[in-house]
């Protein structure tokens, strides 16, 4: 076994990577993921990880580099943050479409302008169609554990295509928690060492990244795709074997006293920690509220989400992240589409909350469903609210 | 405790009307030598004579890059790397005005380095005013294009395995035609070189050599603000005119310091103009002999 220390997230973060022993790490600075490849730089300078760190000239540049690492077979992680992730952003479609299985920490942070450091989830919902996994962790531990994952589940046979790991920036990223720490020999039994279908290989030579002409085009985006809805499975396979291997579980869709629940609360990240504090609070008030946590983004766990609905009547989804010119917020619209698809008729109200680094507090929580409780019984359609605008 | 009283007469800085003194304090550590360049800069704008309401500057992300929100003048925040594309469409909208860029040396030449060769390339009429400290400050000090062989930062712990680049020889290689470099401690050449840079038609760059005690100092055992400052003016070396290629930055021997270059090129607003009256001749201008096409002499 391993033991518990006290740790920031981020250098937890890079102590997965490290545990994961990754042969390349690729990246270029920015608040609020600094730490984790500052880190990272360090356990390669002192000799704790035999990898290649390259401090490079942008994030283009530093994603770029991970495409080649990768496309080489190395074992490759970076990370980055809204800016810095919208700069790698053409070349993410590139990581994915060439099958790379390349892992990166996402400091969710807010995209400007106005220029601004802070958290909420902006960043990652402008890469929602990257064709990456994509989940979100919501503490410490979480962190170290689902970058470990991320690896395994990756470089997988059966998926071979890049991880997005999010976790919020300055909420998670900034807090020191304690932490389980396990030993490299349990994450080696985990994590065998990476081992490419195909790679560039002077002694047998293929070539990466060309022309798709019309004719093969669709096919080549189907191929993909089929294999992002597929990673479910392996997902799961490879999270039940980490509960195995470490004793700790994670799953697609989480809950949390929603097995008689009226009203859904439905959190992404760190939210869901002040959430599942807010849904005690109005229990001891008397409300039949619960809460759904979406721990996979992509590829979306739909089955998971309906059964883990399927007794309530509303749902009060957060979004941490605007869709200008739409009705609902990223997270609603999946959500929506979904329950329409499979006949479903719940009463949703969507709150956009967060923004920007802005606390959202069990208050909050308590007045989002207050006001929805209000609506829904007035027989009122609710539009999707920014919450909390001074006016 | 009763407050202490203020004085009846407040005491007015003479760059006041040029700061945004809401906004102050400032977000810069202290020792940090923005803070000297961000006066020079206030100093030449008044001393170039420019009416102020023609003066527009614009600064990317970074500690250098606070520089738009503090001066009160018409100033623009871009984004990491693309204050020199924002200042060229600005340029090109309003070409009676001065478009300064004040960035730091990773803003500049790192993410915005494609940026920077090609308006120096074009002549594009900015002034360039580089703060080189070395390092990335403002993210807690990593690697920079212009961060020492050798030098330790937080992603270089055993050194810089890199080498820099000289943003001079780079910028004269470009085709710029004014390059100056002095440090934070040169105040009154620095002020001058701003405001000939700022009334010199053309790609203009003034490097800035600025001590970042916080994050480069700390790392490399020169901690204290004004030993580096000092470290930096000591090893200067004033060489006026020099070959900007061999104006090396070297802290053992000599750091080139001084105007380098200053030259006449036309600009690139001038060839624009040349092209719209239809004054350029066909290219090439010696012209193509058609009958010799595809013909070659043997032997």
């Amino acid at each position: 076994m391993g033991q518990r220390v006290g740790l920031e997230v981020s250098l937890a973060c890079s102590e997965a990577v490290k545990l994961a022993n990754v042969d390349v790490i690729a990246a270029y600075p920015i608040t609020p993921q600094t730490h984790i490849v500052e880190h990272l730089s360090e356990l390669v300078a002192d000799g704790h990880l035999d990898a290649e760190f390259v401090p490079v000239e942008s994030e283009h540049t530093a994603m770029s580099a991970c495409v080649g690492s990768s496309a080489a077979g190395a074992r490759t992680f970076t990370s980055s943050a809204a800016q810095g992730l919208a700069l790698m952003h053409e070349i993410l479609f590139i990581a994915s479409s060439l099958r790379l299985p390349i892992v990166m920490a996402v400091a969710n942070r807010s995209l400007s302008g106005p220029i601004s450091i802070w958290n909420d989830h902006s960043d990652i919902m402008a890469e929602r169609d990257i064709n990456w996994i994509q989940y979100f962790a919501e503490n410490g531990q979480e962190v170290l554990d689902l970058t470990i994952a991320a690896f395994k589940i990756a470089e997988d046979k059966r998926v071979t295509l890049p991880v997005a790991v999010n976790l919020d920036g300055f909420v998670l990223t900034h807090v020191i928690e304690p932490i389980d720490m396990p030993d490299q020999k349990e994450v080696d039994a985990y994590l065998p060492p990476f081992a490419p279908q195909q790679k560039l290989d002077i002694a047998n030579p293929i070539s990466m990244g060309l022309v798709g002409v019309p004719e093969i085009y669709t096919e080549a985006k189907k191929a993909c795709q089929v294999a992002l809805e597929e990673s479910y499975g392996v997902i799961k396979e490879h999270w039940d074997g980490f509960a195995k291997q470490f004793g700790r579980q994670y799953n697609p869709i989480e809950t949390y006293k929603a097995d008689d629940a009226e009203i859904l609360l439905v959190t992404m990240g760190s939210l869901g920690e002040t959430c599942m504090s807010a849904v005690d609070q109005m229990r001891a008030d008397g409300l039949k509220v619960g809460q759904v946590r979406i721990r996979l983004w992509r590829p979306f766990p739909a089955d998971d989400f309906l059964a883990a609905v399927k007794g309530a009547k509303s749902l009060v989804v957060m979004d941490r992240a605007l869709q200008p010119g739409s009705a609902s917020g990223p997270v609603a619209t999946e959500l929506k589409s979904l329950l329409f698809d499979r006949g479903k008729q719940m009463y949703v109200s969507n709150f956009v909350a967060g923004l920007g680094g802005r606390d959202v507090t069990r208050a909050d929580f308590a007045g989002m469903v207050k006001k929805t409780m209000e609506a829904q019984s007035a027989g009122q359609q609710m539009a999707c609210e920014m919450w909390g605008v001074k006016e | 405790m009763t407050p202490p009283t203020t004085a009846a007469v407040q005491p007015v800085h003479p760059q006041d009307h040029l700061l945004r003194t809401d906004r102050i304090p400032h977000i810069w550590c202290s020792g940090c030598g923005i803070g000297i360049v961000f006066g020079a800069l206030m100093a030449a704008v008044m001393k170039s004579g420019t009416p102020l309401d023609d003066v527009a500057v614009v600064s990317g992300i970074g500690c250098t890059g606070r520089m738009a929100g503090y001066i009160k003048l018409d100033s623009f925040h871009t984004t990491h790397g693309r204050a020199i594309p924002f200042a060229t469409g600005l340029k090109l909208a309003r070409p009676q005005g001065k478009v300064v860029v004040a960035s730091g040396d990773g803003d500049l030449l790192a993410i915005g380095g494609n940026h920077f060769i090609h308006a120096a390339r074009r002549n594009m009429d900015l002034t360039i005013i580089c703060v080189n400290n070395f390092n990335y400050g403002m993210t807690g000090g990593q690697l920079a294009p212009s961060t020492p062989f050798g030098a330790k930062t937080t992603t270089t712990p055993l050194g810089s395995p890199d080498e820099p680049f000289n943003f001079c020889a780079l910028a004269a290689a470009c085709g710029a035609t004014y390059v100056a470099r002095w440090t934070a401690l040169h105040v009154r050449r620095l002020t001058n070189a701003i405001t000939e840079a700022m009334n010199k038609k053309g790609f203009s760059f003034v490097e800035v050599i600025a001590p970042c005690p916080t994050a480069f100092g700390r790392r490399n055992k020169i901690r204290r603000a004004l030993d580096l400052l000092r470290f930096y003016y000591d090893r200067s070396v004033v060489k006026n005119q020099l070959d900007p290629g061999e104006a090396t930055i070297d802290f053992d021997h000599s750091l080139a310091v001084g105007k380098f270059l200053d030259i006449e090129r036309p600009t690139f607003l001038d060839h624009y103009e040349m092209v719209n009256r239809g004054e350029v001749e066909a290219w090439p201008a010696t012209g193509v002999d058609a009958s010799a096409a595809g013909k070659r002499k043997a032997g």
